[in-house]
């Protein structure tokens, strides 16, 4: 960058203004979307080419070896794990989309409304999400499903809510930030009406940085979802679920298979793709992803 | 300062009244008939009728409520349904192999954290900060299970060193201890450190963008000192979150771990509670997990107001 | 002499992309000698900062010092390795930020700071350094000097702070001082007291130093030499008296009648009232009191501003001048419909505006635009310009398509403006280029007013010199009028017609611009008018004396319901009767009203002593 030894940027190491666009992504961005872009692409095709049915018992051996016949070995009862895979990854992936879906309909919806509509609401919608916030994730949805059981719109509403609760602040924060900006001032002064301003001045000033908020809500679903049919209070069996299959699974864990390793290097591999891609995002925008994880 | 601190104290008591109200009708909306619900399959009229009679269910919610709240606050914790034990004598146990686990974790995950964020934060861009950065983002982002399941295919089975459940909680020495507990304990501490270390280092490079820290630079101040001494003194709020948010989460959160590893913990318990549909002792554990969790947070924000020179030293 | 500062070539250049650089400052050189005061003078863009930034031998991230020599006394500063750069630092050369904030840690003590630099350079141990910060304290004119080092930047106030940055620069007995912009961001009446101090210390301590500012006029007080800047070249550079008297440069020329614009006036006051009071009145404010926060009993929680009464006239220009907190944007903001008033009313016409914009009529609104200060978050980022102009055109007039293309080419053209504009985005177009498209956009109103809350005052001088004229035009070709408000007297007694002095919240003076630049005017008149730097060496020392008999140490304003507001700084107040009831208007002539307890005789003979 410098020849000059004293150049400042070196001083201190704060970044240099970049001159970067703002889709550009780095090489750990970009592995990001190659590991993204081949699970969408397995959620689309997987199940056609599954090489056998994942509710088959295809196997004698239990926790079968990868061999040719298995690609990924067979699971505790003989089923192939390969196809198993497959089937979960539409599953996953559907399941969390939905679910942040509606944290975002949800969260942005009532910050939005709490930053516009006046203090009054604004203290009442707030004081109530304080209140969920103030409860651990996992037990709220451990309450939820010892309310409802664990069906699968249970589980995609529970996770859904749950994590509007950080939209809702960021959401309510960026409205704030940009209803004190003169333009909406000067458009309040024209003798525009609220939903103009909310749709045309506010909106399309929101929507980038809460662009890497799905990313981040989605991986949080996908953890959630799959942490829950772990403890088997998720998705049911025999439905081929990446979390359920670890819990199967797990006991071959101390003989030496990689049975239960498999489906969770699955999901690990998803929500480290994902994440690349939000971190890359937000750091260029200065943020900091961890900021966001309750 | 000290009225600031007390309306802080004040807040956090409303929020676990608030949050009691939200346990108990979080589990009193059950589908259906609360006792048949519970029951399922095995609704037989007696059994219906027992439970009926335990819970009370033929009072109005209000005053089970207010029943309920009065217990929890005289130590009484009530009676397990599935088990026909007193909670409080359930609870005690696994309260303590919980706290014995966070305690542990926490030791040596907070000091490994802040270390990890100084360093980063002290070369951004460098070597070390990348390394961190990058790790840290991958340790963030698998689930618990993941790294669990790498940790124990690799020290239990591959290397056997070490045991890949707890066999009991009975310790003979530490050295026994500590073998029982490294499985656990490193699988915790990879996901909070993670979380620590980068709001650590997030927190530092924040302020080191303030304009003062440009004026320190030209005062010539060296580096070392200005992010130990101009920078850190401006991150403590938001550093001591994280850690007291990783702390609650150590106590009230680490279900997954507890499950792999067969740890007889409190998370568990309420998770098997969950299972079994066990009210009462599900609205138990919840309260203790909430109040842990507020009460970290509200520790965090006193010294937070505590460390603010606005706040100690008003005009 | 040998110099003590020789600056030779200098090229900083900034990144614009990867492995992309460009100039900044291009090629200067300059030499300071010992004890001296250099002036660096440019807009922004000039290379000013970037240059006294090279001195400490420092560039900003993203930039880079690429070419040039710097040298102190013998020392080759651009070639030294890092640690004796940072002795350096603090040490012979200091620093003096533009603001506090800049400037101090929340969280370290005042003494800690001030003598950092000079206790870590080894320069003198922890007691000496203590012991000279509270000298310098004292010699600052600083209340408490004693006590000051253990308390937080909090807790003093932002005048003192200011002084404290000097100390804190002065603390080290530096060789070289670099000042950046150091009373810019201060009321002007502020500004000359701090100014006075920062010259008496230079010279007490002998240091050297280089000022770097936009404002001729406060440069004419305290330096010796001048340099002209502008897009990273030397203009012109020389002795002050000979650039101020005698400037050689077409550029500095134009800086300079820019930064001291002729007032409007006409030297027939009496005539020129009289034209005024043939038009009929636009906008009248009645007995407005208004503030923020809930309106209980005709006043508000934070009462901003009290029975103000004024009017401005059709196709003429009310200026409305005051300092920092003395509500001149809350009008504003309540003429506009943001904000209701407490008590009072707003008149357009013959009738009277609602408090909130919802309820007022659009054609209201179409005849009533406000255009704000900060251009930059005045538009909207995620639009183009076109859409920007064109909104106006469809809400009040109803244009569509192509008609509605048309208008805009047209406000285009009227603010001096290129047609291509309307499909770029806000963020490609540089500060004056947004202020004229706020601009456009009111005027795409078609409104009777325009109320323009200091347009100029985030501008470059000469940027905001040709936004007035710009003003003055559109008022000429279109009748339309304005409530100009600023806190630059000179500017506003250039554009403006008549003046309201606000000081408080109140109305303390308003009249014809003849009017309130002669005698006898409201003493806060007399201050300001005193504050205002002229283009002259010697002018902060001939005034200096008289000041000291004006008005009290320059405080922050205080909010009174009771008694004038001028009351605590006033030389002349009456104690028991300023302070107790509101001052009465008088009148010395028609259409100018002062408001004060003493009589006009009494006024007028205190300041001509003055």
């Amino acid at each position: 960058m410098s020849e000059n030894s004293n150049d400042a940027t070196q001083e201190i190491g704060l970044a240099a203004a970049d001159a970067r666009p703002l889709f550009q992504l780095s090489l750990m961005g970009k592995v990001g979307v190659g590991i993204l872009g081949f699970w969408i692409l397995v959620a689309l095709v997987g199940p056609f080419l599954a090489p056998y049915d994942p509710a088959d018992f295809v196997s004698d051996d239990s926790f079968g070896p990868m061999d040719a016949t298995y690609w990924l070995g067979t699971d505790y009862i003989g089923r192939d794990i390969l196809s198993r895979v497959l089937y979960g990854a539409r599953l996953t992936m559907s399941l969390s989309f939905m679910a942040t879906v509606l944290a975002f309909l949800v969260g942005i919806g009532f910050g939005f409304t709490a930053a516009l509509a006046g203090p009054r609401t604004d203290m009442v919608i707030s004081r109530i999400y304080d209140a969920f916030l103030s409860m651990p994730t996992i037990m709220l949805g451990l309450l939820v499903i010892a309310a409802l059981g664990s069906s699968i719109p249970v589980l995609v509403i529970t996770a859904g809510l749950i994590y509007s609760c950080g939209l809702y602040r960021i959401a309510r924060a960026l409205a704030v930030d940009i209803k004190v900006m003169d333009f909406v001032e000067a458009a309040r002064a024209r003798g525009e009406r609220l939903p103009w301003i909310i749709t045309r001045e506010i909106l399309p000033n929101a929507v980038v940085p809460l662009v890497s908020e799905f990313g981040l809500r989605l991986v949080f679903s996908i953890l959630f979802i799959s942490g829950l049919s772990f403890l088997g209070l998720g998705v049911q069996p025999p439905t081929a679920d990446w979390g359920v299959m670890v819990r199967e699974n797990l006991g071959g864990l101390v003989y030496g298979s990689s049975a239960a390793f498999v489906p969770a290097a699955a999901i690990a591999s998803l929500t480290v793709g994902i994440n690349l891609i939000v971190d890359d995002f937000s750091a260029q925008r200065g943020q900091e992803i961890a900021e966001e994880m309750i | 300062m000290w009225l600031v601190v007390l309306r802080r104290l004040g807040l956090g008591v409303i929020t676990l009244w608030v949050v009691s109200v939200l346990v108990f009708v979080g589990t009193e909306i059950l589908p259906g008939d609360v006792a048949e619900a519970i029951l399922g399959q095995s609704a037989t009229p007696e059994a219906v009728a027992a439970i009926r009679d335990q819970l009370h269910l033929d009072r109005p919610a209000l005053v089970r409520y207010v029943g309920w709240l009065t217990n929890l606050l005289r130590g009484d914790l009530g009676m397990s349904l599935a088990a026909n034990m007193e909670i409080s004598e359930m609870i005690s146990g696994r309260l303590k192999n919980t706290l014995v686990l966070a305690g542990l974790t926490a030791a040596l995950a907070v000091p490994l954290a802040l270390g990890m964020g100084l360093a980063a934060a002290m070369f951004p861009g460098g070597r070390v900060d990348r390394l961190v950065t990058v790790s840290t983002l991958f340790l963030l982002s698998v689930p618990e299970f993941f790294i669990a399941a790498t940790l124990v295919l690799i020290f239990a089975v591959h290397l056997q060193w070490l045991p890949a459940i707890t066999y009991s909680t009975e310790y003979e020495s530490i050295g026994q201890m500590a073998r029982s507990l490294a499985l656990p304990i490193l699988t915790l501490t990879t996901s909070v450190v993670a979380h620590m270390a980068r709001m650590t280092r997030a927190a530092i490079i924040n302020v080191m963008t303030s304009p003062y820290i440009e004026m320190a630079i030209l005062k010539g101040v060296p580096r070392g000192r200005i992010v130990l001494r101009h920078a850190l003194l401006n991150a403590i709020g938001p550093v001591v979150n994280v850690v007291a948010l990783n702390l609650a989460y150590l106590v009230s959160g680490v279900v997954i771990v507890e499950t792999v590893f067969a740890y007889p913990g409190l998370a568990k318990l309420m998770v098997d509670a969950v299972t079994r549909r066990d009210m009462p002792l599900v609205q138990a554990c919840a309260m203790i997990f909430c109040s842990a969790y507020i009460l970290f947070i509200l520790v965090a924000d006193v010294l937070a107001i505590l460390a603010n020179p606005r706040l100690r030293h008003p005009k | 002499m040998q110099p003590l500062l020789r600056v030779e070539n200098l090229r900083v250049e900034a990144r614009v992309g990867p492995k992309r650089y460009a100039p900044i400052v291009k090629d200067v050189s300059f030499a300071i000698a010992p004890g001296e005061v250099l002036a660096l003078i440019g807009e922004s863009g000039s290379g000013k900062t970037t240059i006294a930034l090279a001195a400490l031998g420092y560039s900003r991230p993203g930039c880079r010092i690429a070419s040039g020599r710097i040298f102190l006394e013998e020392t080759d500063v651009l070639s030294m390795d890092r640690e004796s750069l940072r002795k350096l630092r603090g040490g012979r050369i200091s620093y003096l930020a533009q603001s506090a904030a800049a400037t101090f840690n929340p969280a370290l003590t005042i003494g800690e700071q001030v003598t950092e630099s000079a206790v870590l350079h080894g320069i003198m141990d922890r007691e000496a350094a203590d012991a000279r910060a509270v000298d310098l304290y004292r010699r600052l004119d600083l209340p408490g000097a004693d006590s000051l080092g253990r308390r937080y930047p909090h807790q003093v106030s932002g005048g003192q702070l200011q002084r404290l940055m000097a100390a804190m620069a002065l603390c080290s007995s530096p060789d070289l001082m670099v000042l950046d912009e150091p009373t810019t961001a201060l009321d002007v009446t502020t500004q000359i007291e701090v100014l006075g101090a920062f010259k008496e210390i230079i010279r007490d301590q002998g240091t050297a130093a280089i000022y770097v500012t936009h404002d001729l006029a406060v440069v004419a007080q305290i330096a010796d030499r001048i340099l002209v800047l502008r897009g990273g070249d030397v203009m012109e550079m020389g002795d002050t008296g000979q650039i101020v008297t005698n400037p050689a440069h077409q550029y500095t020329r134009k800086l300079m009648a820019a930064t001291r614009p002729p007032p409007r006036v006409t030297g027939d006051a009496a005539a020129a009232e009289e034209a005024v009071q043939q038009e009929p009145p636009v906008i009248q404010v009645k007995d407005l009191t208004a503030g923020y926060g809930r309106i209980t009993n005709g006043k508000a929680a934070a009462t901003v501003l009290w029975d103000v009464d004024t009017e401005v006239k059709k196709r003429s220009v009310l200026g409305v001048i005051g300092e920092s907190g003395c509500g001149k944007s809350t009008l504003a903001r309540v003429v506009a419909g943001l904000l209701p008033a407490a008590s009072g009313e707003v008149w357009l016409d013959d009738h009277i505006l609602a408090g909130g914009v919802a309820d007022r009529s659009l054609e209201e609104l179409q005849r009533v635009q406000i255009v704000f200060q900060m251009a930059d978050v005045a538009l909207n980022p995620r639009q183009r310009i076109g859409d920007i102009l064109g909104r106006p055109l469809e809400l009040y007039h109803g244009l569509k398509g192509a008609q509605r293309d048309k208008r805009v080419a047209e406000l285009l053209a009227m603010v001096e403006l290129p047609g291509s504009f309307s499909s770029r985005y806000p963020e490609e177009l540089s500060g004056g280029q947004k202020q004229r498209i706020n601009l456009a956009r009111a005027l795409g109103a078609n409104p009777e007013i325009i109320l323009a809350d200091e347009v100029t005052s985030a501008l470059d001088t000469i940027v905001g010199a040709a936004v007035i004229e710009l003003l003055e035009g559109l008022r000429e070709r279109l009748g339309v009028s304005y409530m100009f408000i600023s806190h630059d007297l000179s500017t506003v007694a250039s554009f403006a017609d008549r003046i309201m002095v606000l000081y408080a919240g109140r109305v303390v003076e308003d009249g014809s611009t003849d009017d309130i630049l002669a005698l006898p005017s409201h003493p806060y008149t007399q201050l300001l008018l005193s504050s205002v730097p002229e283009l002259r060496q010697g002018w902060l020392e001939d005034v200096t004396q008289s000041r000291a008999a004006l008005a009290g140490i320059a405080r922050e304003v205080e909010l009174t319901e009771v008694g004038c507001p001028f009351y605590p700084r006033c030389p002349i107040a009456i104690d028991g009767v300023c302070d107790t009831t509101p001052a009465p208007y008088r009148e010395p002539v028609p259409g100018h009203r002062i408001a004060c307890h003493r009589e006009i005789a009494e006024l007028t003979e205190f300041e001509r002593e003055g």
